[in-house]
């Protein structure tokens, strides 16, 4: 019975995988995996407008290029890293090593509300406040912006992974041996050179691994991406243009009236399948990597 | 005071080292202000985007009622008030009268939903109210038969395609209904997985196996739990789309890990002594784990689940997957009914066009965020009641 339970998180895994991978390859004998990794234009519907115009044969036909999705994805998740890195990372080593105790019970509620927040109202804040402020910032130097663009979606998306990052690192930071610190003080070191030149560098396998789960958590989120960024897949840039992500097109692939064996219904497992590996690749690169550095200074809190 | 330079032991190095440390130390200040602020500005923003919809605009109206308002209710105003008179509430207007028979054939004063138009226009918003209206609406309002009164239309109905007859009650339900499937599938199982590894399992492959597992689970992007419960669910075993139950099942699963690790974390902070005690009564293991160290543990236990549930509540991204952001009017009555939940409420709001909806998503965050804030208060609270150094 307790083993029947335990199994059920295995049986989950297992569950997702295979349901992903079978409807995966129901997608793949309709539309080729070389044109899906590497084609430039994901325009499902094309056969739908060709009846209206053109109808030669050869463009009627589906296109499902992930390319410009993929790059979204990876823009909007680096414009969220440019962010949140510094800020979770100082926050971390204000936290650990300079705030007192009273000071840390105090500032760590705030983050842990941040870390509270539903996506779907940060979505909903970056859509009503954050992307009109952008665009009457922009048009202040004659910069025309979207009301649909990737930078308000980076930005909230970035605020949003900082209480990863800060938590994360906080433990990272705090798990350094104290002695190191000691050592570095005794050569003359001040404090803040301490903080870069010994516990920085000796804390960074761990740092690093936080990074990259706060990076998987980046690349599956899709609220804020929906609401901020746009439908459209665009091969751009331009933060300023509205952009779309692996996530926004499972949703809208799957949202719609299609029968479900309709390749556009299908390509979201099959979108969903590439999502479920890099995320699974980068936890378990980051989390092995945390194990290792806990092993190292002989603490177990993970 | 001396002047620096005639300090023995002013250093210029020192000096711009303390600099660079001064420097650095206010970055780090920096950061924490910065999500501090943020954080405060975006629950000012939300509020003030928000608090207008707990109010809404009531027109007193005098209605002649007779056989024929209960045929035809919008021919119960003239043309002028149409035009600001809420058709939601004409259209429930038979039904009223079916409930009051000796208002027949007499005339009745009503304080009438005024349309959101109206509504928008009287609290100061955009409004595409025409002059006329405007002018009729300012001298309705000078006569004192315009009122801005608290919204129970909000908290009491279900959505709607009309603006001002729309609010967050069957949404509420279905998040209830969601979360009680949830709980009732994620608690026992979660519970029992972290009783198993903690306390029973032998270090093996499989037990090795499930660990990892269950880290990686913990994870994985939500939106792919939504594709196995479409997959597996509701096109392989069934379940009905858009019901609770299959949301709550998707949800459960989102869960699970989390419940799991921070039980297992409870389970481990109990002392090693009370099972040694147990033993020593000649008690069997599964006794020692039922009586004794699993009260222990249960504050603990609790605090996890009520920050997964509470992070459950919140996650929008599966539930639309499986097909959670139906338009559902009327509060669902049974776990296999259309349903849908808070966040998805939220979601469907602010796409719509309509500037009074804008309000109602705020209003509705609100609502969720006060929910989410209190559970997670629960927690705290549980936690440092609890909180024991052994």
């Amino acid at each position: 019975m307790l083993l029947f339970a335990s199994l059920i998180s295995v049986m989950t895994t297992f569950g997702i995988l295979l349901s992903i991978i079978f409807e995966a390859l129901h997608f793949f004998q309709t539309q080729s995996v070389s044109y899906f990794l590497f084609g430039l234009e994901w325009s499902p519907d094309t056969a739908f407008l060709e009846g209206a115009g053109r109808a030669d044969a050869a463009s009627a036909q589906a296109k499902f290029g992930a390319v410009p999705i993929f790059a979204g994805t990876f823009y909007i998740t680096i414009m969220a890293m440019i962010l949140a890195v510094p800020v979770g990372l100082m926050s971390a080593i204000f936290m650990s090593e300079y705030a007192t105790p009273k000071l840390r019970a105090q500032v760590k509620p705030f983050l842990e509300i941040l870390a509270g927040i539903p996506t779907v109202v940060y979505g909903f804040f970056a859509a009503l406040t954050i992307a009109p402020a952008i665009v009457k910032f922009f048009a202040l130097f004659g910069i025309e912006a979207q009301y649909q663009n990737a930078l308000s979606c980076g930005i909230i998306m970035g605020v949003m992974i900082i209480p990863f990052i800060s938590s994360l690192s906080d433990d990272v930071i705090s798990s350094v041996p104290q002695n190191m610190r000691n050592g570095a003080y005794a050569l003359g070191m001040n404090k803040a050179e301490t903080i870069r030149f010994v516990v920085l560098p000796s804390a960074m396998p761990g740092i690093i691994a936080s990074i990259l789960l706060a990076v998987s958590r980046a690349l599956g989120e899709t609220m804020i991406v929906v609401m901020a960024a746009g439908l459209r897949p665009n091969l751009t840039w331009n933060p300023l243009e509205d952009m779309t992500t692996v996530t926004v097109k499972i949703v809208e692939s799957l949202t719609g009236d299609q029968e479900f064996n309709n390749p556009l219904t299908l390509s979201a497992f099959a979108l969903g399948f590439v999502l479920f590996v890099v995320t699974l690749i980068i936890n378990i690169i980051s989390v092995s990597t945390i194990r290792s550095f806990h092993r190292k200074y002989k603490v177990s809190t993970l | 005071m001396k002047a620096p330079n005639d300090n023995y032991f002013y250093i210029p190095q020192i000096k711009r080292r303390n600099q660079k440390a001064a420097i650095f130390k206010y970055l780090t200040v920096l950061a924490i202000v910065f999500s501090i602020s943020f954080l405060v500005f975006f629950l000012v923003d939300i509020v003030r985007a928000g608090y207008p919809a707990f109010t809404q605009t009531y027109i007193k109206i005098e209605v002649s009622i007779n056989d024929e308002v209960v045929e035809n209710p919008y021919g119960a105003v003239n043309g002028k008030q149409l035009k600001i008179i809420s058709r939601a509430w004409l259209r429930d207007l038979p039904l009223l009268i079916k409930a009051n028979p000796s208002w027949i054939n007499t005339k009745q004063e009503f304080w009438a939903l005024a349309n959101s138009e109206v509504d928008q226009y009287l609290k100061g918003k955009e409004s595409r109210t025409s002059e006329r209206d405007r002018a009729y609406v300012d001298e309705l309002k000078n006569d004192g038969k315009v009122e801005l009164k608290f919204n129970t239309l909000f908290l009491l109905s279900g959505d709607s395609k009309i603006p001002e007859n729309s609010g967050i009650y069957s949404a509420i339900i279905g998040s209830l209904l969601t979360m009680i499937v949830t709980i009732a599938i994620a608690f026992p199982i979660g519970v029992m997985t972290a009783i198993y590894l903690e306390e029973f399992a032998p270090e093996n492959k499989l037990t090795h196996i499930i660990e990892v597992n269950i880290n990686n689970l913990a994870a994985i992007p939500s939106i792919l739990f939504g594709l196995l419960g479409l997959a597996i669910f509701i096109n392989f075993f069934g379940v009905p789309r858009s019901s609770p139950l299959v949301g709550g099942m998707t949800l459960a699963l989102m869960s699970l890990p989390v419940i799991i690790v921070s039980s297992k974390a409870a389970l481990k902070s109990v002392p090693a002594s009370i099972r040694q005690a147990g033993f020593g009564l000649g008690l069997t293991k599964w006794q020692i784990v039922r009586d004794h160290v699993l009260p222990v543990a249960m504050p603990g236990i609790l605090t996890g689940s009520i920050i997964s549930i509470a992070r459950a509540i919140g996650e929008t991204a599966p539930l639309i997957i499986v097909g959670m952001i139906a338009f559902v009017p009327d509060a669902a009555t049974s776990f296999s009914d259309a349903a849908t939940v808070l966040p998805a409420q939220i979601f469907t709001w602010a796409g719509m066009p309509e500037k009074a909806y804008l309000e109602r998503t705020a209003a509705a965050i609100v609502v969720l965020l006060v929910l989410l804030l209190s559970l997670n208060a629960v927690a705290i609270y549980l936690r440092k009641k609890f909180e024991r150094k052994w």
